[in-house]
């Protein structure tokens, strides 16, 4: 078959999807009786009309972006870390820790060894799958699956039976203090007031630009990038296809923990039962959508992030349109870009050849 | 692949009189701006061998891909049994009675043979009857045609040859009568290559048309009735085979002349290189492949390696090159030992002054999704940037340097390297190894799939490298080309070297036997490792061996 041209391949190929997830969405929204149109409206009112909601759409943005770095920079060794949610979770350990360890410390000086510490955290839960598969040939994808069970079993203990203050009642750790959390945007910005946005958003977009630099301008992404698509080549080559896998885990742990940062360092100031809440998944999603590029990622990424917070608005502005046809419609854009991308990729192939070379058609 | 029952002159005999099983008339197909086949013509006679030969990139897959319907002209006409057909898709031309081997097996590996035969072409929702009627089938196609095959071994456990002939069955099965053959000897060893001919020949016999697509000018001399040559995509020529020469075709072929022999001096060899002591190797699943090997290559030197496929060269190399451990022996590169801690000895192996083109170039020396310049540098990379940065600069100016040396098709370091063809493919690995002044190189099959021009080519790189002073050593399964290419030939036989050749002397009887390990109980006495004399390859007499009529007086095994 006839490869698609790039630009097809990494602009109008999800564009078309998104399109035809929205279509579809549409369709559901109007066999509830309701408009589609006014709906649409109000989704990107709600994710951009207004300075707090833009806020909270970055806000999402942030952990969106991490999630899918950290799913995209595995996937590019050819491994599927499906354990962001896991890693993240335990990410938010590290974070509470050394934030409860400094509480009280200028975030200037705790924000970097929250980046360090939960990195920590969340590498070291990425690591222990990414051992298991380079030593013992365990398929990351069941373990780091196990892995995020494990997590939810592990925290949750430690939440409600460790780092609870007594006398408090529900499951959570002992607040930071202010000077300590991850300063959100609104301090500097009037216009994200009330919204959660804050410095991790940069750290977010310091680090798509970081991945981009590492996958494909430095030696060990090369490495990387070789046992992704070959490891026999890789082992030919003299690349530690083992070590290979247990970094890239590792790294990819780093990334899913800064989930943590943002919302435990950053809005929270606590450690509380699931915060990730999905953000993990939603990688999943975002990185294939975003073809694993730094800069589809962080398009799908801000995709997401319009969908969950202009979700929300609609939920509350159309009481006809549940909170569940809003997952309904997120489950949509997942289905067409993920599962279902290469749906129309033979169609486009075929219009687009038989546009570019009238003579080959009879 | 000597062994013909009917001679030339008897096979066209028959073939002259026969109708046309296919015809092709003024087909063209464009893909994008590449002109692939620009108006072929071309008849094949019924009941005849017709083969077809072109370099790389000639437009051969393409016209068969036609045929079978993979691809659909973008003008032209198709005629099968002078009928006019569109072919639309490979059940089509199933139905018309077209049926194709691919060079690539298109079987289930964990399917019986059986299973694999009725795969698609069921009659009901229940197997059992199919199954029935197919054992039955087979047990006559067996019968009929020498293709025997266990119909309940399981793909996997077979060898090539015999999923090669699962192929065959699958095609006949289906109502077959023109085979088109994709390079099936590739992949072959020459006893199995043997084979494959008998089985051709019997097809021929039985009234079945084979089409034979293949770079081997002595397969075409050996087997078919007619050979049609293509260059550029064009149809150059349709030829009798008993009128014509390897040279001719060659030449019609590249479109100049072309020297099908080596001509290199003799060999001096210098200081130990490379010292292999009582190696044992296991494969994948722990079994021992090579059982404690022992061998030098000098400076200066080519150092052979003949055998069967299988026999443990790919482990020896793997080994060598660092790749695989080994669990007893020890391997010395320039003096030193090699060590294998971890999975990237391969690193080390270089650092101590070794190069590797592996057997398989898509397996393992080709990242195939990577362009082309990325491959140019697979395995040097740390070469390139003193930090972690990857120096793309210069990693580009490297490949546009071996793009101009080695006249890499097309000088497109952009280009993804899947969509090179085999043999520039090839070029991109060789560039790569030798152009780093390796002290040793060890090479494995330099050749296989690669055209005439570009084998030329490479086996004066070769030489010139053993010129330059380097320890080579070759692995090939052709044995004609370690004959010309090597200094010294050692015979592997079941992970064991059974005997050492001198290619001056030896004959190819000789070392056939040998490979097989016919006479392993006394050999090993040929002469002592390092002491041949320096002599000239008698290579000269290839053409010869080549050319039809010393075939047919050749003994049938």
């Amino acid at each position: 078959m006839t490869p698609l041209p790039r630009w097809a391949d990494v602009v109008l190929l999800p564009l078309l999807n998104v399109v035809l997830a929205f279509l579809v969405g549409g369709l559901i929204v109007l066999a509830v009786g309701q408009n589609p149109l006014q709906a649409v409206g109000i989704m990107l009112y709600g994710a951009f009309g207004y300075g707090s909601g833009f806020g909270y759409t970055l806000y999402y943005t942030t952990d969106f972006i991490f999630a899918g770095l950290a799913v995209s920079l595995a996937y590019h060794a050819g491994l599927f870390n499906i354990g962001p949610e896991g890693q993240a979770y335990v990410g938010g350990l590290g974070v509470i820790l050394i934030g409860l360890a400094l509480n009280g410390t200028h975030w200037a000086i705790v924000f970097p060894l929250m980046i360090i510490c939960g990195g920590a955290f969340g590498a070291l839960w990425a690591f222990v799958p990414g051992y298991l598969q380079a030593k013992r040939g365990s398929h990351v994808v069941i373990t780091t699956i196990l892995f995020n069970f494990i997590a939810t079993s592990m925290m949750g203990f430690l939440i409600s039976r460790v780092l609870k203050p007594a006398g408090v009642n529900s499951d959570e750790s002992a607040p930071l203090e202010a000077i300590t959390r991850v300063p959100q945007l609104r301090t500097f910005i009037e216009l994200f007031k009330n919204s959660p946005v804050n410095l991790t958003f940069f750290l977010a977009i310091i680090a798509l630009v970081f991945i981009y630099w590492l996958i494909w301008r430095t030696k060990f992404g090369y490495a990387v990038r070789a046992l992704g698509q070959n490891p026999v080549a890789a082992n030919y080559a003299g690349i530690s296809n083992q070590k290979m896998i247990m970094i890239v885990m590792a790294m990819s742990g780093v990334l899913a923990a800064m989930v943590a940062v943002n919302n435990v360092g950053g809005v929270q100031g606590r450690l509380i039962l699931n915060f990730v809440n999905g953000a993990g998944f939603v990688g999943i999603a975002v990185a294939f959508m975003g073809r694993g590029h730094p800069v589809g990622v962080g398009l799908s990424a801000l995709l997401f992030g319009i969908l969950y917070q202009g979700g929300q608005e609609l939920a509350f502005q159309m009481p006809g349109i549940t909170r569940e046809m809003i997952v309904t419609i997120q489950a949509l854009v997942i289905l067409f870009t993920g599962a279902m991308g290469d749906m129309l990729r033979a169609p486009l192939a075929r219009v687009l050849t038989r546009s570019s070379s009238p003579t080959g058609a009879k | 692949m000597t062994s013909l029952h009917p001679t030339n002159a008897q096979r066209s005999e028959g073939a002259a009189a026969a109708p046309l099983a296919i015809e092709l008339v003024g087909i063209n197909k464009h893909f994008g701006p590449v002109h692939a086949n620009r108006d072929i013509h071309l008849a094949i006679k019924r009941g005849t061998v017709h083969g077809i030969v072109g370099e790389n990139g000639a437009g051969k897959s393409t016209l068969m891909s036609i045929l079978y319907g993979f691809y659909t002209a973008d003008s032209g006409e198709i005629r099968v049994n002078g009928t006019p057909a569109t072919i639309t898709d490979s059940r089509h031309a199933l139905a018309l009675g077209i049926g194709m081997v691919h060079q690539h097996f298109m079987l289930v590996d964990n399917f019986s043979v059986l299973e694999n035969v009725v795969l698609g072409a069921e009659d009901s929702a229940f197997l059992a009857p199919t199954l029935n009627k197919a054992r039955t089938q087979l047990k006559a196609l067996a019968r009929d045609y020498g293709l025997e095959v266990d119909p309940d071994a399981i793909i996997e456990n077979l060898s090539v040859g015999q999923q090669q002939r699962v192929e065959i069955l699958k095609a006949l099965y289906r109502g077959a009568e023109t085979l088109i053959l994709d390079e099936p000897t590739g992949v072959l060893t020459p006893d199995e290559a043997d084979h494959l001919f008998r089985i051709l020949g019997k097809l021929r016999e039985e009234g079945k048309t084979i089409i034979l697509i293949t770079h081997k000018l002595r397969e075409i001399m050996a087997i078919t009735d007619e050979v049609s040559v293509m260059r550029q995509g064009a149809m150059v020529k349709t030829l009798t085979t008993k009128d014509t020469s390897p040279g001719e075709l060659a030449e019609l072929m590249v479109g100049r002349r072309v020297l099908l022999r080596v001509e290199k001096g003799p060999a001096s060899p210098g200081k130990v290189l490379l010292d292999v002591q009582d190696l044992v190797v296991t494969d994948d699943f722990k079994v021992p492949r090579v059982k404690g090997v022992s061998f030098q290559v000098r400076a200066g030197e080519i150092v052979g390696i003949a055998g069967v496929a299988g026999n443990g060269q790919s482990e020896l190399l793997e080994s060598i090159a660092g790749m695989r451990d080994q669990l007893l022996g020890t391997i010395l590169l320039n003096g030193e030992v090699l060590s294998l801690e971890g999975d990237d000895g391969a690193a080390r192996a270089r650092a101590a002054g070794l190069a590797h083109v592996p057997e398989d170039r898509l397996r393992m020396g080709l990242v195939t999704t990577f362009s082309e310049w990325e491959n140019s540098i697979l395995g040097y990379q740390h070469a390139y940037g003193s930090g972690p940065g990857l120096d793309i600069a210069k990693a580009r100016e490297t490949a546009e340097e071996y793009i101009k040396k080695f006249d890499i098709r097309p000088p497109n370091l952009d280009l993804k390297t899947a969509n090179f063809s085999g043999g520039n493919q090839q070029k991109i690995v060789l560039a790569r190894e030798m152009e780093r002044n390796p002290d040793v190189l060890i090479v494995g099959q330099p050749t296989r799939g690669v055209d005439i021009g570009a084998i030329e080519f490479i086996h004066n790189q070769i030489i010139k490298m053993r010129d330059a002073g380097k320890a080579i050593l070759l692995v090939s399964v052709e044995l004609d080309e370690i004959r010309s290419l090597a200094d010294r030939i050692l015979v592997i036989f079941d992970g064991k070297i059974v005997g050492e050749a001198d290619p001056a002397t030896s004959d190819e009887t000789e070392l056939g036997l040998l490979m097989t390990g016919s006479h392993a109980d006394d050999v090993g006495t040929v002469s002592e490792p390092g002491t041949l004399a320096p002599h000239e390859t008698p290579v000269q007499q290839t053409l010869t061996q080549m050319s039809p009529q010393d075939n047919s007086g050749k003994d049938p095994n």
